[in-house]
């Protein structure tokens, strides 16, 4: 989140996209309740604020929302590129934000274009974009190495991003929202009037979204269309504002953030690419670079000094200047290798041996019955957790033999959270310091400990018997008081970092440097844990707002600790105006004293004076090469302005552009593989699924939860009343729901909470699957004939997302029959 | 800290909503429940958790209790009031966090699957990471790739992948992203795709 639970109470207007918080975040679902029950809030003259919930599943959330969208699955990037249409063809964006505080003035340079579908510069054969024209117009540098874009503050030039992202949205009419989506053009045009007076600056609106935007092949591009209908009113940075991904496990966001994800290192610098021979090779072509004079650029100046601090924290003694920090230990990828790409190598033979700690490859999809095949292809695998899982048991699935299985499988015992200590990190990036409260059960370890002890086996061994390129292991520091048993504590003090002259805690990741005289195992956690001690387990909470609250915003900064640097608000200088005044004086974000900036921790330099006094000050954007929010942007490969695509299982062609209906880039791993695709057509698999999770139930885990079971005790689908009755499925019947990959049989759930919609002139059913079930828990074991068909990600496709690879496990084609 | 602890917060609450409560069964149902509460963990030991399941963030306050045996004792799990996230609330699946975090089903022993074997032996854990760690330095030097076919230095594992990290500590997920990334593996992963 750019923002957090809490400060959802200060939205004016909170669109919630790909996402049902009463049901799946209840607790946080308070906080958009209490912004609706406070007069103060609202559009108009207030009278609480207003909750718009676009969803193709009418939900308790939006049973308590104030207007329900019934929206088709995969199609919000039309919704928002009709509100992005509407706010510029109406003129209600937030001018003087969208003037100084985004890239709509910078210029972009010839050779850009988009037709039919396709932006310039795509390749068929490769199915990749060349992305070297979506780029700006560069001045002659004054000084050499400068790239400064040409900009036009006037907005007017027609190669400016605000004129191309004006002419790419006019296609977003109301007509083509309803074509698309399946919202009829004047339920849109009510929520568009209300949208369209958030970019008056005393009103603020907050987008909120889950996995039901991620989990796409357009799944990055979903979440850019909410992100620049965001800039345009103005209302990033903001308290009651910004985009805001509820994500959906207890530390996703922590161990995202310490980079266990192929593409980063910690504190989202990328991975190394081959041909880098040299670390200013790859701060070169990986920071990002300064495109205005008044840009800091804040993240690409001292990426050499993160880089170099945690190369120091990992290598120690072995970094030096002399070998370039060791920079050559950090491995570099050739091909993409994310979650799919692993099953994907496995079932090429490629992929020897995998490890999972609480995860369930077989569960999570996608494609599960492939994923069964490749980790049958495995030498070996190690599952670590605390519960049997569909991984662990994977060798036993129905259907399977498990004497033609030759994975050898090992299930490690491990602690379970409340069994250690450490920090989780929430999705509004508040690292909250937890105890450890009972003993490990049993001969149950902690990960880590067994991570360790694994690695100093594998050290002895390349100790005793050499092997390849032993150096890194060899080198690897391990400065703790026992090196089988990293406690939490010395690595939440090595995550810090510390400055090896005076031996200190490091303060700030300012304070970093290149000359391997500071460390910081993961940049963005500096200030977590200083010379004053563990600030992730401060307490200073809601018992005594007056004093834990003092601006009345909800910062309670004395409470956990949040990255970066303990602010609550992420690029807060935007809430304030050039002069450094709230665009609206009752929600402050930041604000300028005349001396400082006072409020949340300012995301700029502390007693910088607002431009209005000196010219040089800097953008807002401080992490950014603009300095600025990015309308345009050439950080993802599909495209630097949204565009919405069809799902690879669509049940109907493009109606923008027929000829490209779905993504020209997304990842079909099977046929860039050599395999068949397995797509199913409308004909054969006629309506669209979409699945998501229950109240009662956290992905596989609870399986395990007695009362959870007992609560939610058996696998089912929804089924839309008026599609059931053609079918003969009566609520309770069993049926099987069956795609091109696979089929599940489960109960039929009957509801009007799915119901028919008309797309592209065709008239279209959802069917809802829960995904919470398998073969393996309470409820498989009580049912173990019933329980054969019951994981959802059978049903799901083995294809990726072109910027994340992420799965499209939220729109695909099924079929439907009672089983008789 | 204004000075109020916790059970008297509690107390407080309880009183305000007793004057609703005091019912038709002519006694205060709200106070006969803070008395049992506070029966239940009297003399135990107060500890801060954070709910293991969304990314919420509710806080959450264990009271445990050494037994006689040495042994310790999970009483109680409730949300933390103190906590500007939840504010002492919960939902099903944090309420009833207690039937996780002590459970039957738990496994307790390292098992052991061999290639072709339709069930499980159990190990001890000394068999199990010795032989994890032959099979994993055996798989990294045969899929180790010290250079590319255009000659530069990648030193990379292809054929090893690590997946996980949304259900344990941040201070693991570093040391396992740490511990990985100095055996070279690029194939990497945990919960944020999927």
């Amino acid at each position: 989140m750019t923002n957090h639970w809490r400060d959802l109470k200060n939205a004016d207007l909170i669109l919630i996209n790909g996402a049902n918080p009463a049901e799946a975040h209840p607790v946080g679902f308070q906080w958009f309740v209490k912004a609706k029950l406070d007069p103060s809030r609202g559009p108009g003259q207030g009278g609480g604020a207003k909750i718009v919930h676009a969803d193709p599943r009418f939900t308790r959330t939006s049973a308590l929302a104030d207007t329900y969208l019934r929206i088709r699955t995969g199609t919000d990037a039309a919704y928002f590129g009709g509100l992005i249409n509407y706010v510029l063809q109406n003129n209600l964006i937030h001018a003087d934000y969208v003037r100084d505080y985004t890239n709509a003035s910078w210029i972009v340079k010839q050779g850009y274009s988009f037709q039919d579908g396709l932006f310039s510069g795509y390749d068929k054969t490769k199915r990749t974009y060349d992305i070297s024209t979506w780029a700006y117009e560069t001045l002659p540098p004054a000084n050499p190495g400068d790239t400064f874009a040409r900009r036009d503050p006037t907005l007017q030039d027609p190669s400016s991003v605000f004129q191309l992202l004006k002419a790419h949205y006019a296609r977003y009419t109301p007509e083509m929202v309803e074509s698309i989506t399946g919202i009829p053009k004047a339920d849109f045009l009510k929520v568009a009037a209300l949208v369209g007076e958030m970019g008056k600056p005393d009103k603020v609106m907050s987008i909120v979204y889950a996995v039901g935007l991620t989990h796409h092949t357009t799944g990055g591009q979903l979440i850019r269309s909410a992100a620049i209908l965001q800039l345009l009113l103005g209302n990033v940075g903001r308290p009651g504002g910004g985009v805001n991904a509820e994500r959906g496990h207890a530390n996703i966001q922590g161990n995202t953030d310490h980079a266990i994800s192929w593409e980063i290192l910690p504190g989202y610098m990328k991975i190394p690419a081959p041909g880098q021979r040299t670390l200013d090779d790859f701060v070169a072509q990986s920071a990002p670079k300064k495109s205005d004079p008044n840009s800091w650029n804040f993240f690409g100046t001292n990426y050499k000094n993160f880089t170099v601090s945690l190369l120091k924290a990992w290598f120690g003694a072995a970094a030096t200047a002399d070998n370039d920090f060791a920079f050559n230990f950090i491995p570099k990828p050739a091909v993409n290798s994310s979650w799919i790409s692993i099953f994907d190598q496995a079932l090429k033979g490629n992929m020897e041996g995998l490890l999972l700690s609480g995860m369930t490859a077989t569960s999570i999809g996608p494609d599960s019955n492939q994923v069964l095949q490749g980790l049958a292809k495995l030498k070996w695998l190690v599952v670590m957790d605390a519960f049997a899982t569909t991984s662990s048991e994977f060798w036993r699935a129905p259907g399977q033999k498990p004497a033609e299985i030759q994975t050898e499988v090992f299930m490690l015992p491990t602690t379970h959270w409340i069994e250690k200590e450490g920090s989780f990190v929430n999705s509004g990036r508040w690292a909250q310091w937890k105890d450890q409260v009972i003993p490990p059960q049993g001969n149950a370890r902690h990960d880590h400990w067994i991570l360790a002890d694994l690695f100093d086996r594998v050290r002895k061994l390349y100790g005793s018997a050499g092997g390849k390129f032993p150096d890194p292991i060899k080198a690897m520091t391990l400065q703790y008081a026992d090196p089988l048993k990293p406690t939490f504590d010395e690595l939440a003090r090595e995550i810090n970092g510390k400055d090896l002259t005076t031996g200190k805690q490091m303060a700030s990741f300012a304070a970093l440097k290149a000359d391997g005289t500071t460390t910081a195992g993961n940049w963005i956690y500096t200030s977590s844990y200083t010379e004053s001690g563990n600030n992730m387990k401060r307490r200073q909470g809601v018992d005594n707002p007056a004093a834990n609250d003092p601006t009345g915003m909800g910062f309670y900064p004395n409470w956990a600790w949040s990255w970066p640097l303990n602010r609550r608000i992420l690029y807060n200088r935007a809430s304030a105006d050039l002069a450094g005044n709230p665009w609206d004086p009752k929600r402050p974000g930041i604000k300028w004293d005349g001396t400082k900036w006072v409020g949340d921790v300012p995301d700029y330099p502390p007693t910088m004076k607002p431009v209005t006094q000196d010219p040089t000050a800097w953008l807002p954007f401080i992490m950014n090469g603009e300095g600025t929010g990015r309308l345009f942007s050439n950080s993802m490969v599909d495209g630097p302005f949204a565009e919405h695509y069809e799902p690879i299982e669509s049940p109907i062609p493009n109606p923008l552009h027929a000829s490209q209906s779905e993504s020209p880039v997304a990842f079909l791993y099977d046929q860039a593989a050599g395999r068949p695709n397995r797509f199913g057509k409308p004909e054969q698999y006629p309506y669209v699924a979409t699945s998501y999770r229950l109240t009662e139930h956290e992905h596989y885990i609870t399986q395990h939860v007695p009362l959870l079971v007992g609560l939610q005790p058996q696998a089912f689908v929804e089924v839309p009343k008026e599609l059931a009755d053609q079918k003969g499925i009566k609520n309770g019947d069993r049926v099987r729901v069956s795609s091109a990959r696979g089929i599940l049989e489960v109960a039929a759930l009957v509801t009007k909470r799915l119901g028919p919609m008309t797309v592209g002139g065709k008239k279209v059913y959802h069917i809802g699957i829960p995904i919470h079930w398998g073969f393996v828990g309470i409820a498989a074991e009580r049912n173990p004939e019933l329980a054969k068909h019951w994981l959802a990600n059978a049903l799901t496709p083995f294809v990726g997302d072109a910027n994340s690879r992420t799965p499209e496990f939220k729109a695909f084609l099924v079929d439907i029959k009672k089983i008789e | 800290m204004n000075g109020i602890n916790r059970r008297d917060f509690l107390k407080v609450g309880a009183a305000t909503a007793g004057a609703v409560a005091a019912s038709g069964l002519g006694f205060d149902l709200a106070r006969a429940n803070t008395i049992k509460q506070n029966l239940k963990i009297a003399g135990s030991q107060e500890l801060h958790s954070i709910c293991p399941y969304c990314a919420v963030g509710c806080s959450l306050v264990a009271y445990t209790r050494r037994n006689a045996d040495g042994s310790t004792r999970l009483l109680q799990i409730e949300g933390d009031p103190s906590s500007p996230v939840n504010e002492g609330r919960l939902c099903p699946k944090g309420a009833t966090a207690m039937q996780l975090a002590v459970s039957r089903r738990r496994i307790e022993k390292p098992l052991y699957r061999a290639p072709g074997s339709n069930s499980w032996v159990e190990k001890d854990w000394n068999f199990m990471l010795d032989k994890i760690a032959q099979n994993f330095k055996a798989s990294r030097d045969r899929t180790f790739v010290a250079q590319d076919v255009a000659g530069n230095t990648v030193n990379r594992t292809e054929g090893i992948a690590f997946a996980g990290g949304a259900a344990f500590s941040s201070e693991e997920g570093y040391f396992a992203t740490k511990v990985m990334r100095t055996l070279g593996l690029v194939h990497l992963e945990q919960q944020a795709r999927v």
